[in-house]
């Protein structure tokens, strides 16, 4: 209780409010302009908050990150274009509902699923600190360069049908990260004589050339769009009562999105796809899924919702990134010097806490938010499409210069722009490099420190948790060459699927 | 036939054209770069495998080149997709915006931050297409908003530029300070 008031007290500060109203207001915005998602606004406004309290920059970059799934829902429901990656599976029941003019009622089902799914994502967090302030200390180094290898497996196995670009991408990631001066034994490596690569290639640059300047050389080489979304009329509030006849489907989805949202390099994706899947099975209509039907609507905003808290637990409990926006949100912690692990829960329990009340804040904020603005963002989403890649370049130059204010960073950035230009018009995935270098950074340190204490292989795994997570690896992989076997037998070849498009937004 | 079939199968992805160029294209970025292992790494005398410099490189390389090698494979068993070069060339073509987002790099330590944004936000918006006098107000406007965002309100690192020098006392330290 005392930790709670600890953190209250922190958020009880007029730089950290506007903080948090800038960051989940900003980011239902830019949530709902298709094109531009979290990813791209989190980059972009990284470098600026590295000046800033390490608890101000991070609840306003935690409140893109959980707002933009609300804002995301707009478009996805009333023009068939997700605003973020994770609001895919919405439009698939939401659009239909807006053909048959049901689109007020879509529009506040969603809302008031996402609701739901927020509070219940952190409620769980809440509820699994103490859990997770005893377990953390458990987890040295072995047992943290398992667990990120077991994100960077899951991060490969993850992309169906793509697994051999993942892993090549993840691989290209632990890579990139290799390069530069080695921190141990002062030895180039991959420098090519090259003095600005000695410094190694900076995780931000790479992110905001991926992520940001490829958005913009994406849409600048397209033809210019511009999405025409109609007002809509009525209450926002109804849908909370509609939800609760859903209370079902609404929790059931949300405990998918905080269970898959725990284990690293699954996500969103993953907790839709299964809570969509319940939903459909327990259904009393299931034919209905696909064509409109509520149920569906509510499992896939309710699940994609709980995300954000739950990705949370690996990131502040042992300093593992699930996904790129918690990958991110890792190098805000470093650049205040506040490590995320283990020691973050017994010297920094208050800024845990300040975390998940900014959290909880910033969901009540954003319904509150939503019920009066729906048609200010409607008009918002028809910004043209070029017009946005103009507005992405331009920011995006703030994000790669500010850092250092080195021309040779813009010109990386530049060149992974046009690399994840081509990731993007080939469908291909972006997260897995982000992630490989993130955690094959994390590999590397962790089997190094853990080296002087193992005298055989099997010494690595002759701790409970190691072992466990060992035990998860090799579970994983079976089940994949299972699948993989049960496939080749059933001769079905997969559908043809848009998804990782979105994923990279 | 069938089972070479279903083995074929196995290796199919959905692709969008212009696949099989990037597919051989990165299995020879990372062969030539796995070959450059001795040279551009060092090894340490004494030190376990692990805690060697080059071992990390040398995993992830070897990775990159089989999942690349498995990765051309699937390209290679699939059907061909027509418009491959044109996608190509679209790669190519976006070279020039990212020429544009380098000479506005290159310009802001000479023009200053708000001056070399105006120009570069309405010059890429005419280069973009636009050409009623709405869009390009928006554009100046938009590049007015973000310097005075970033610059004057964030206090983001970004330096004055050199054309200041030439402004009068007042103004000049006003320009540097807050555009």
């Amino acid at each position: 209780m005392e930790n709670l008031l600890a953190g209250a007290e922190m958020l009880a500060r007029w730089d950290v409010i506007i903080a948090l109203l800038v960051g989940s207001i900003g980011g239902v915005i830019i949530g709902a302009i298709p094109g531009v998602g979290p990813a791209v606004a989190i980059a972009i406004l990284l470098p600026a908050t590295f000046s800033l309290d390490p608890i101000v920059g991070l609840t306003m970059l935690l409140g893109i990150y959980g707002s933009s799934m609300y804002g995301g829902a707009i478009p996805a429901v009333l023009i068939n274009t997700p605003g973020t990656a994770v609001n895919a599976l919405t439009s698939y029941d939401g659009y239909p509902m807006t053909e048959r003019g049901e689109a007020h009622r879509a529009v506040s089902l969603a809302y008031s699923a996402s609701f739901w799914g927020g509070i219940f994502g952190i409620l769980c967090l809440i509820l699994l600190s103490p859990v997770l302030a005893l377990i953390a200390p458990m987890f040295g180094s072995r047992e943290i360069f398992l667990a990120a290898l077991l994100g960077i497996i899951l991060v490969i196995l993850a992309h169906r049908g793509q697994i051999f670009a993942a892993g090549l991408l993840a691989t290209f990631g632990i890579f990139l990260q290799t390069v530069g001066l080695d921190a141990v034994t002062y030895t180039q490596r991959y420098t090519f004589g090259l003095s600005f690569l000695s410094s190694g290639i900076n995780l931000i640059v790479v992110v905001l050339g991926l992520f940001a300047l490829s958005q913009a050389f994406f849409l600048l080489t397209a033809p210019d769009s511009s999405p025409d979304a109609k007002p809509v009329k009525g209450r926002m509030s109804a849908g909370l009562k509609e939800l609760l006849s859903h209370k079902r489907v609404a929790t059931v989805a949300s405990g998918f999105g905080v269970l898959l949202g725990m284990i690293p390099g699954t996500g969103e994706f993953t907790a839709q796809f299964m809570s969509y899947t319940y939903a459909q099975k327990t259904s009393k209509t299931p034919e209905a899924f696909g064509k409109g039907s509520p149920e569906g609507l509510v499992a896939s905003e309710a699940a994609n919702n709980a995300v954000p808290a739950a990705a949370m637990i690996p990131l502040l409990a042992l300093g593992i990134p699930g996904e790129a926006l918690t990958a991110m949100m890792l190098s805000v912690f470093y650049v205040h010097n506040v490590i995320p692990g283990p020691q973050l829960f017994q010297n920094n329990i208050d800024l845990v806490y300040g975390l998940y009340l900014a959290l909880i804040l910033l969901n009540v904020i954003v319904m509150v938010f939503l019920l009066f603005s729906t048609n200010l963002l409607t008009r918002i989403i028809r910004i043209p499409t070029r017009f946005l890649g103009v507005m992405i370049l331009t920011l995006s130059f703030v994000g790669v210069y500010s850092l250092r204010n080195s021309l040779t960073d813009c010109m990386i950035a530049a060149g992974f722009g046009v690399f994840g230009l081509i990731l993007k018009r080939l469908n291909l995935p972006i997260v897995p490099i982000i992630l490989g270098m993130v955690l094959g950074g994390i590999m590397e340190v962790k089997l190094r420190s853990a080296m002087p204490r193992l005298k055989t292989p099997l010494d690595m795994i002759d701790r409970p948790v190691s072992f466990i997570i060992f035990v998860i690896i090799l579970l994983v992989l079976a089940l994949h060459v299972r699948t993989l076997i049960r496939e080749f037998r059933a001769h079905q070849p997969e559908e043809d699927h848009d998804i990782h498009d979105s994923q990279m937004r | 036939m069938s089972r070479v079939k279903t083995l074929q199968s196995l290796f199919k992805r959905y692709r969008r054209p212009g696949d099989i160029v990037f597919a051989w294209i990165l299995l020879g970025v990372a062969a030539v770069l796995l070959s450059q292992i001795t040279g551009q790494t060092a090894s340490k005398r004494g030190a376990k495998l692990f805690a060697q410099p080059w071992f990390w490189p040398a995993v992830s390389l070897t990775g990159m080149t089989v999942f690349a090698a498995f990765h051309l494979l699937g390209s290679l068993l699939s059907e061909r997709l027509e418009g491959r070069w044109k996608e190509v060339w679209l790669w190519i073509s976006s070279l020039e915006y990212a020429a544009w987002f380098i000479a506005y790099a290159a310009i802001v330590p000479y023009a200053g931050y708000l001056p070399s944004t105006l120009i570069f936000a309405v010059l890429l918006t005419l280069r973009a297409g636009y050409r009623s006098a709405g869009a390009l107000l928006a554009a100046a406007a938009s590049a007015v908003v973000i310097t005075l965002l970033f610059k004057a309100f964030l206090q983001v690192k970004l330096p004055g530029g050199r054309i200041y020098e030439a402004l009068p006392d007042g103004l000049r330290q006003i320009m540097l300070t807050y555009f």
